[in-house]
């Protein structure tokens, strides 16, 4: 047997944990299905989008599923930075980022089987996506690389975060952070103020791309913009994450 | 014996404008132990950190195994284990998942992996806790297992950061012992400590670090003649009672705040038996009794000329 790969043996390691602390998951891949019922089910009649709101929602939802997944990603992180396990590994003569680099595919992983599951429930409540298998390959795109972006960004704030409760803290604006964006209602619709911040928020162009690519006609400048929020993001993340790794002992 | 495992010179290292290693010089031999001996707050866990490329040194040479710290990092991490402070293991694994970890991250042929795994396990008395999740661990069985997770791959140079802080008498003995086993497979070891007897006990050579200098160095008895001996002490309720016994007892030392008296002696039944024996033929009676061997805190009043109080954070 030749050497394993530091990274997917990282990986391997993450989802033991995944296995064995099965709240994560509910957080993860429950509660998005939860917000899903809540508006599209319960609440969903009473939104006037001009059509029917599970096509509306459910792109939105998608993108509310993956920041789900966040919170457990950087409460994780920083337990392995705070109890010395990433020192340990640091000693070790083992390529330096194996370690976060499992954290963030774990993290993916665990968005599209949340998303999987979203899309799942958003059939059954009568979701009609128009989009071809092109379309589906660049939702697949686009959401992978949110989770990429996010994932690093989350595992910095996860290294750089004092205690594991500070990281959960840290993680809560990105959760929040779809609420205020076009993914439930409209961003006209809301009052002054909030508006212009759920036009201009990274999110928005996101989820208008997801929502442009199932509906079959995806909008040049929101896929730019998109695009664009997505790559700084990850950059940021990246960047921040591995210079906190470098320096934090 | 002769070759250098770990050569220091020069070291420094700041926190902001906070120095906490001001220009440290050490040399350890091969296959010896040497401790690092110092209260919380000392530098010890910097020291520590800096020697096994965690951080990096503002200034000053380190070689570890002859690598230099400083441009061949990677070197030096081949060939070192290190025990953090907080046992660093994975709480959510099992014991045997821990090891096997350490297994595929490289540092021993994938073949041998299940071996290594198995004797590890036996050899720290963890085989029956093998496959329960480290979470369920007492504190002695954690620092075993982050130790054996440190020999996986048989480094030849073991960093130990306070390997007994914290641990009941029992597991510190087991500690003990399997700290002499490394020593005579002819592992060498730097150990941190902030306990006199588990330094006197295990190295070979100490030094004193006192606010990132270091203040003493030498083997155990070098150090321990420098150091007011076993002594006992005496407490009486009266200042004359006082007075009569300081007379009596030549060669003590009196208190006059806490009315105490302390008579130098090796602690043994026949000296003391001698010096009730004195008290009572001139029928002084004192009202407390205690014998005391010197400890971190009589070391650093001998050679600093201040406690360790003064030295913590």
């Amino acid at each position: 047997m030749s050497a394993k790969s530091p990274s997917l043996v990282m990986l391997r390691r993450n989802f033991k944990h995944i296995a064995r602390n099965p709240t994560s998951v509910f957080n993860a891949v429950l509660m998005p299905v939860v917000v899903m019922l809540m508006f599209v089910y319960m609440l969903g009649d009473a939104f006037a989008v001009g059509q029917n709101y599970v096509d509306y929602a459910t792109p939105g939802l998608m993108l509310l599923a993956v920041c789900y997944g966040l919170g457990s990603v950087a409460t994780s992180v920083n337990s392995d930075m705070t109890k010395g396990v990433i020192n340990r590994f640091k000693v070790m003569d083992v390529p330096r980022g194996a370690v976060l680099t499992g954290h963030v595919i774990a993290s993916v992983l665990t968005n599209l089987v949340a998303i999987g599951a979203i899309v799942g429930v958003a059939f059954l409540l009568g979701f009609s996506p128009a989009a071809g298998f092109l379309g589906w390959l660049g939702v697949a795109g686009v959401v992978v690389l949110l989770g990429v972006a996010t994932g690093w960004l989350t595992v910095a704030l996860g290294l750089a975060a004092k205690s594991p409760e500070t990281a959960g803290l840290a993680s809560v604006p990105l959760v929040m952070l779809p609420f205020f964006s076009s993914a439930i209602v409209p961003a006209e619709k809301m009052g002054p103020g909030l508006r212009q911040f759920a036009e201009y928020q990274p999110f928005t162009p996101i989820i208008e791309t997801l929502r442009g690519l199932l509906a079959g006609s995806p909008a040049a400048g929101d896929v730019i913009a998109a695009l664009a929020w997505c790559t700084g993001i990850a950059v940021v993340g990246y960047v921040w994450a591995r210079s906190t790794f470098k320096k934090r002992a | 014996m002769s070759t250098p495992a770990i050569e220091v010179s020069g070291l420094r290292k700041a926190f902001g404008d906070k120095v906490v290693l001001d220009g440290i010089d050490l040399d350890v031999r091969a296959g010896t132990v040497f401790s690092l001996l110092g209260p919380n707050g000392a530098g010890k866990t910097t020291t520590v950190n800096v020697l096994t490329t965690l951080a990096r040194a503002d200034g000053g040479t380190v070689r570890v195994a002859g690598h230099d710290l400083a441009t061949d990092a990677k070197a030096v991490r081949a060939a070192i284990g290190v025990t953090g402070q907080f046992a660093a293991v994975d709480e959510l694994l099992t014991g045997q998942e821990n090891l096997q970890l350490m297994v595929d991250l490289g540092r021993v042929p994938a073949k041998d992996g299940r071996r290594v795994v198995t004797d590890l396990l036996e050899r720290f008395d963890l085989a029956g806790s093998a496959h329960k999740a480290a979470s369920t661990y007492s504190g002695g069985m954690r620092r075993k297992l982050d130790l054996a997770m440190t020999l996986v791959g048989n480094p030849r140079i073991i960093f130990l950061d306070e390997p007994t802080t914290g641990l009941d008498p029992r597991s510190r003995r087991t500690m003990w012992s399997i700290i002499r086993g490394l020593v005579a497979d002819g592992v060498t070891i730097f150990l941190t400590t902030q306990y006199l007897e588990e330094a006197d006990q295990l190295a070979d050579r100490i030094a004193v670090l006192d606010q990132g200098r270091l203040v003493a160095e030498g083997t155990p008895d070098e150090l321990k003649r420098r150091l007011p001996g076993t002594h006992v002490r005496l407490r009486f309720t009266t200042a004359a009672e006082l007075d009569a016994a300081a007379r009596v007892l030549t060669g003590s030392t009196r208190d006059d705040e806490a009315l105490a008296l302390r008579v130098p002696g090796d602690g043994g039944t026949k000296s003391l038996r001698a010096l009730l024996d004195r008290l009572d033929e001139y029928a002084i009676s004192a009202e407390g009794f205690s014998v005391h061997t010197p400890d971190l805190d009589d070391v650093f009043l001998a050679l600093t000329g201040h406690g360790t109080e003064v030295a913590a954070k």
